[in-house]
């Protein structure tokens, strides 16, 4: 027995994950997480002004991740509705608040050092894209 | 020739505790714990406790003080460093060992080829581990939900203690047999089944090859956290590779939870097998002798993100309960 062949083995005994209905799940809670932040900023929108509103939308969605993480029951929701809860800025919050929970008895210092232990490659990176981006469009003058 | 017969090793006495999960599954366990904090700070404590709570019973029980003249033992956790604590002050030599999920069975061949050659009369095998506290040192944060794949498998809580001796009781170590590392190209360090099933595949054969014995030796093959992927895998394996159909046949990680608990391939870790073994098998007069296969998975994080492959290895060990 070669590797090639015991690879062929396990991949023909691996239970297969059901694609279309992660997806549709998905898409029906991501989606549903979507209209929920449109329709607050929409009333929202009465009352700041846009870029307020928006941020508002923003932070009470981290919050209410960031509360279900605290006790506990984000796990089990992320099991069941798929990505389309994680995407939505709602993963971010919930890897960084999962760190710190976890990294609390060990201190100050290593609880700050380990809280973006996840969410630290999404802030690089997206801060990388974000120069090349601005370079690209000065460069351009678009 | 790495496989030893015993004439004089037995365990004489034993004791497990289990965590919430596992006390709501298919077995039932002497102490369980519905707190997976076990009413401790920290998770690293809870797990502390819990082999200090099976190492005193042991010892008050059979009424061991300063007579214990080796305890053998490991667990998940950074360098061992569980079992090390749990022997702070309590003046027992110790040797600390780690073979991953195959560690239990790792100590109790050192302690029985020990007892076997006469250098000790006694010894204690020790081992546990602790969800929260594997997923963390493995994997991400505990609470780092990423939706988790169909074929992973669920870090079981617990610790189990034997106590080996020379005494003559009702349970015999007869044999067993030291495996080897192997490594079949798998590099996704959830499916450990897949990891697993050839080194236990391998270490049957040398089990049976080195002592001249065939399959129906045996009333039931055990296999330690293979899951029930890898031993689907493991069948498969030891039919194509060397004709072998066991009789009897039972994987301790895949009984260990109920189906609806959502452990999908079932349990791992050091702890199932000696779970499994003292709280349903031994219990099950039909087995008389027992082959246990505890097949661990060598990986470390590092290694894992440097994209290597998975070794693993498996270690066998014959138990006999003579009525």
């Amino acid at each position: 027995m070669n590797n090639t062949k015991y690879k062929k083995m396990v991949d023909n005994l691996t239970p297969k994950e059901n694609r279309l209905l992660n997806m549709i799940t998905s898409f029906i809670t991501g989606g549903t997480i979507g209209v929920v932040g449109t329709l607050l900023y929409v009333n929202l929108d009465k009352i700041y002004n846009e870029e307020l509103s928006i941020s508002f939308v923003l932070l009470i969605i981290i919050a209410i991740i960031a509360f279900l993480t605290c006790i506990g029951v984000s796990d089990s929701l992320f099991q069941k509705f798929k990505c389309g809860l994680i995407i939505p800025i709602t993963g971010f919050a919930h890897s960084v608040a999962a760190s710190i929970i976890d990294y609390k008895k060990e201190g100050f210092l290593n609880m700050g050092s380990n809280a973006f232990k996840l969410a630290g490659s999404v802030l690089l990176y997206g801060i990388v894209s974000a120069i090349i981006l601005t370079l690209i469009k000065v460069i351009l003058n678009v | 020739m790495s496989s030893f017969k015993y004439n004089n090793v037995y365990i004489k006495d034993y004791e497990t505790i289990a965590g919430p999960k596992e006390k709501e599954g298919n077995l039932t366990y002497p102490n369980t714990s519905d707190d997976y904090y076990f009413g401790e700070e920290r998770i690293e404590d809870a797990e502390i406790k819990m082999q200090n709570i099976c190492l005193t019973k042991i010892i008050k029980r059979n009424k061991l003080n300063n007579h214990i003249e080796l305890v053998v033992g490991g667990d998940l956790l950074n360098q061992i460093t569980i079992t090390s604590y749990n022997l702070v002050n309590r003046h027992i030599p110790f040797l600390g060992v780690y073979n991953a999920c195959a560690t239990f069975n790792e100590s109790l061949i050192i302690l029985a080829n020990m007892i076997n050659q006469g250098s000790i009369t006694k010894g204690i095998a020790i081992t546990s581990s602790h969800n929260l506290n594997a997923e963390r040192q493995y994997r991400f944060p505990i609470e780092y939900g990423s939706p988790k794949k169909n074929y992973t498998t669920f870090t079981t809580t617990g610790a189990a203690c034997a106590l080996i001796t020379r005494e003559p009781t009702n349970i015999k170590i007869e044999s067993s047999t030291i495996g080897t590392v192997v490594d079949y190209g798998i590099k996704d360090a959830t499916n450990m089944g897949a990891v697993m099933a050839p080194s236990a595949a391998e270490t049957l054969n040398k089990h049976l090859t080195e002592l001249h014995r065939s399959l129906d030796y045996y009333d039931i093959i055990v296999t330690g956290d293979l899951g029930q992927l890898g031993s689907k895998l493991f069948l498969k394996l030891i039919k194509e590779q060397y004709n072998y159909t066991p009789k009897y046949y039972l994987d301790a990680a895949s009984i260990i939870y109920k189906n609806e608990q959502d452990t999908y391939q079932g349990g791992s870790g050091p702890v199932v097998i000696p779970l499994v073994l003292f709280n349903k098998i031994l219990k099950d007069s039909h087995n008389k002798k027992i082959l246990l296969l505890a097949t661990g998975s060598l990986h470390s994080p590092l290694m894992v993100n440097l994209k290597k492959s998975i070794p693993s290895i498996t270690h066998a060990i014959s138990i006999e309960v003579i009525k």
